[in-house]
């Protein structure tokens, strides 16, 4: 991602006009900005002096309209350093370029008293160490949420995301075996060309690849080792207990041929062998660790803390007791089981059971976690601490059906069941072979079995089938979809029939104004006293009339409407209005002029209908299952070209219609956004949620759609399939490559030379095959 | 052959040293934020001048 470039000054006269913050399209005629807050954070820039950004950034338009600042207290977060200094860390997101850390770092910079701001571009987290009171987080916080960017206390469940203390084992293990091979190979060579080389420098030369070989073998080769362990005590074979073995025993081997002073020895087999599945490993995960960051995100923003009564300060969601009376504010999501104590509550429980309006609660119901508080703040009384409420309930579930996914063998690893005992029955018997049939002494018929080993040594195999999801986890990034879990294409590849939820997944699930017969001025109106609601309805007005100035005095009555003065804007009862019974409309009345019906509609995602086409050609069945009314989604169905569709499905009976396909064989991919969807995304064969859903079902997902589109996820099986051809193809290949080079491994007739030519030049081979992935097909 | 005996130390120490550089920076954090790393280097020195403290 470069800082140069791509962006256009954003002063410069453009064709389409763009919101000069955040660059989304602006109505024409309402000037340079999209909304208010975008007007804010261009001043605030613009004050600091660091309008350089606008001819920098490189990211998504609309991605940087400012939100309203979360209602955390930053202040309980701050470390006290030893000299005094205070520390805050935030994970912020939508940093996506480089001009953003720049904007954010000088940004604080800037600020009096802040001493060091350092945003990390890969893991998202921003440490600012500042002087003064604690509670000054708040405004550091609220400063980087009014520049467009969503932040939150970088907690421990996104420390535990992020933090790649493996990745860094990997890298440090990978540094040692390069440095030892490239070493060893300095000596060996010399070996290998030095034929006029004495017997006693040739002897020295051998002590010396030892001496560097073996501590190699023994440091860098150790999460190859643990991992084959692991197999090996659960009963498995997989591909590392055979580079273990074959790494092990090279060295075992080339140390005796060192102590009798053999013509040869394979300390520079076993240490490039090493590096290179080790370089396998880490490019492995590098293909996963945009994925794991898009996730952490999401539960870094979710994550909270809620307002006790009586608690001086706000309280993490963990220590909240059953019983505790919690005050919930409006727009602040619901975090435990409650009941409600206040009069009424209106929550928006799309995530919780699929519906795509808010609902209406009166004291005493029972309130699931997870719901958005839609109206005024109320308060209620928990039911559950949070480890035993609904949403752990659910999570518990996901882990569940997880596990039983986590059983998949990888592709790579089904070959090395068949791979492993055949290369070692072989070696076996090359060594019986020399030892007993030939009658060499038992060190020289260790030689050609050993050489037999390191050869048959799958590495073709094991870097082939992760250049192949580098390769496609890459190209599928560029599209949007981030892969998320090691076998995942491979389950997508073999997908056969997918399953969609309604809202949020298939329909953008949000409201959207229909065209309708009032006028623009009447939209202006309606909209300027929308903007002091959060009602979904009230907000998709905002979003077709996005100019309209905020009006002062608007009253709201929660789930029925807002007044200003005598006009009033909400439900066909609140306006005193015939009922109209869809729920889906807003009624605007003025004194003197007629009353005035705006209708809505969850849209479609413009691309829904193009992608069950799409997933139809794929030769997928493809399924409707929601958890909103029987009608909707009847109606959502035919729009898309759905054949199949269910409605008011609760999170068990999703789950249970994934059981039902499976045990008809089907391989299901399942796609959801909600809390409701988690336990059907976990035990799908293979699942994806979009990019804006809730955390629990991103976390329970193979796939991770950014961008809100599903075409690039049917895009995406075709990739699969791709991927898993090429990975087939691979490994045959270096099934070929054995077939020819053990022959002469058995043979003895194989030097370390030839080892190694076979080794560099099957793994050359199989990688080139893999990059023919990337290149974009038309 | 002699030449080895000054030769070959040689070549091992300066590996060495390399793999001491490597290990010493990524225990100091310089591979956790490769993205970051390569932007960074394209920022301007023209920062905001802070008020008086």
């Amino acid at each position: 991602v470069s800082v140069l470039g791509r962006a256009a000054p954003v002063d410069a006269p453009q064709s389409a006009a763009a919101c000069a913050h955040c660059g989304a399209p602006v109505p024409p005629g309402a000037g340079r900005f999209c909304c208010t807050g975008c007007e804010g954070a261009h001043h605030l820039v613009q004050g600091l002096g660091l309008d350089a950004f606008y001819r920098r950034r490189d990211m998504a338009d609309g991605a940087l309209r400012p939100v309203p600042p979360p209602t955390l207290d930053f202040g309980v977060h701050v470390v006290r350093e030893r000299d005094g200094a205070q520390r805050l860390d935030l994970i912020v997101s939508g940093l996506t370029c480089g001009a953003c850390v720049w904007l954010v770092e000088q940004a604080l910079l800037a600020e009096p008293g802040v001493h060091r701001a350092r945003a990390n571009l890969s893991t998202r987290r921003l440490g600012i160490v500042f002087e003064g009171e604690a509670a000054r987080a708040n405004e550091l916080a609220a400063l980087i949420a009014r520049l467009g960017f969503r932040v939150a206390p970088f907690s421990p469940a996104c420390l535990r995301a992020s933090e790649d203390a493996e990745g860094r084992e990997l890298a440090r293990a990978l540094g040692i075996a390069a440095f030892g091979a490239m070493n060893v190979m300095l000596v060996s060579v010399g070996t290998w060309s030095g034929g006029e080389m004495g017997e006693q420098t040739r002897h020295l030369m051998h002590w010396l690849a030892a001496l560097i070989g073996l501590p190699t073998v023994l440091v860098a080769g150790m999460p190859l080792y643990r991992s084959a362990w692991r197999a090996l005590r659960a009963g498995r074979l997989n591909m590392d207990c055979a580079v273990s073995l074959g790494v092990i025993a090279t060295a075992l081997m080339s140390l005796s041929e060192t102590i009798r002073n053999g013509p040869f020895t394979w300390f520079d087999g076993a240490t490039a062998l090493l590096a290179l599945m080790l370089a396998g490993r880490l490019l492995d995960r590098a293909a996963r660790r945009r994925a794991r960051q898009a996730v952490a995100e999401v539960l870094a923003l979710q994550e909270g803390q809620v307002q006790v009564l009586g608690a001086p300060v706000p309280v993490p969601v963990e220590r909240v007791a059953p019983g505790a009376r919690i005050l919930v504010a409006g727009g602040e999501r619901l975090r435990l089981d409650a009941v409600l104590e206040s009069d009424e509550a209106l929550l928006d429980t799309a995530a919780t059971t699929g519906e795509s309006l808010p609902r209406r609660f009166v004291a005493g119901e029972a309130l699931a976690a997870g719901g958005v508080n839609m109206g005024a703040p109320f308060v209620a009384r928990v039911t559950a601490a949070a480890q035993d409420g609904s949403l752990a309930a659910m999570a518990r579930l996901v882990e569940r059906a997880e596990q039983a996914r986590g059983r998949f063998p990888a592709l790579a690893d089904r070959a090395a069941r068949i791979y492993v005992p055949i290369a070692h029955v072989v070696a076996l018997l090359t060594f019986l072979g020399w030892w007993f049939l030939a009658g060499v002494p038992w060190q020289a018929a260790l030689v050609p079995a050993v050489a037999a080993l390191i050869i048959t040594c799958p590495c073709g195999l094991a870097i082939a089938v992760p250049a192949v999801q580098v390769v496609a986890a890459g190209a599928l990034f560029r599209r949007g979809v981030l892969v998320a879990s090691p076998t995942a294409l491979e389950r997508l590849a073999t997908a056969d029939h997918v399953v969609l939820d309604k809202t949020g997944t298939l329909t953008e699930g949000r409201p959207r104004l229909l065209p309708g017969g009032w006028h623009d001025d009447e939209l202006r109106a309606a909209a300027a006293i929308a903007r002091a609601s959060r009602h979904p309805l009230a907000q998709a007005l905002v979003r077709a009339c996005p100019e309209a100035p905020a009006r002062e005095g608007v009253v709201e009555t929660p789930g029925r409407g807002l007044s200003a003065g005598d006009d009033r804007l909400g439900s066909a009862t609140f306006c005193g209005l015939a009922p109209d019974g869809t729920g889906m409309s807003l009624h605007l009345v003025r004194p003197g002029s007629p009353p005035v019906a705006f209708r809505f509609a969850d849209a479609m995602r413009p691309d829904a209908a193009a992608a069950v086409a799409a997933f139809r050609r794929a030769g997928l069945g493809v399924e409707l299952l929601s958890g909103d009314a029987p009608e909707t989604v009847a109606q959502a169905a035919a729009e898309a070209g759905i054949a199949v569709h269910r409605g008011a499905a609760d999170p068990a009976a999703k789950a249970r219609r994934i059981a039902e396909l499976a045990a008809e064989g089907r391989r299901v991919l399942m796609v959801g956004d909600g809390v409701n969807d988690a336990a059907a995304l976990a035990s799908a064969h293979v699942s994806a949620a979009p990019g804006e859903g809730v955390d629990l079902a991103q976390a329970a997902s193979d796939f991770v759609l950014q961008g809100g589109g599903l075409l690039p996820l049917a895009e995406a099986i075709t990739r699969a399939r791709e991927a898993q051809r090429v990975a087939a193809q691979n490994i045959a290949f270096a099934f070929l490559y054995n077939i020819v080079a053990v022959p002469v491994a058995i043979a003895g007739l194989a030097t370390p030379l030839i080892a190694a030519l076979v080794m560099a030049s099957s793994s050359l081979a199989v990688i080139g095959n893999a990059l023919r992935l990337g290149r974009e097909s038309r | 052959m002699g030449i080895l005996l000054w030769l070959i130390p040689m070549a091992l120490a300066l590996g060495a040293l390399g793999l001491w550089a490597f290990l010493w920076a990524l225990r100091s954090g310089q591979f956790d934020d490769l993205d970051g790393a390569a932007a960074r280097i394209l920022f301007d020195d023209d920062q905001p001048r802070k008020g008086p403290r």
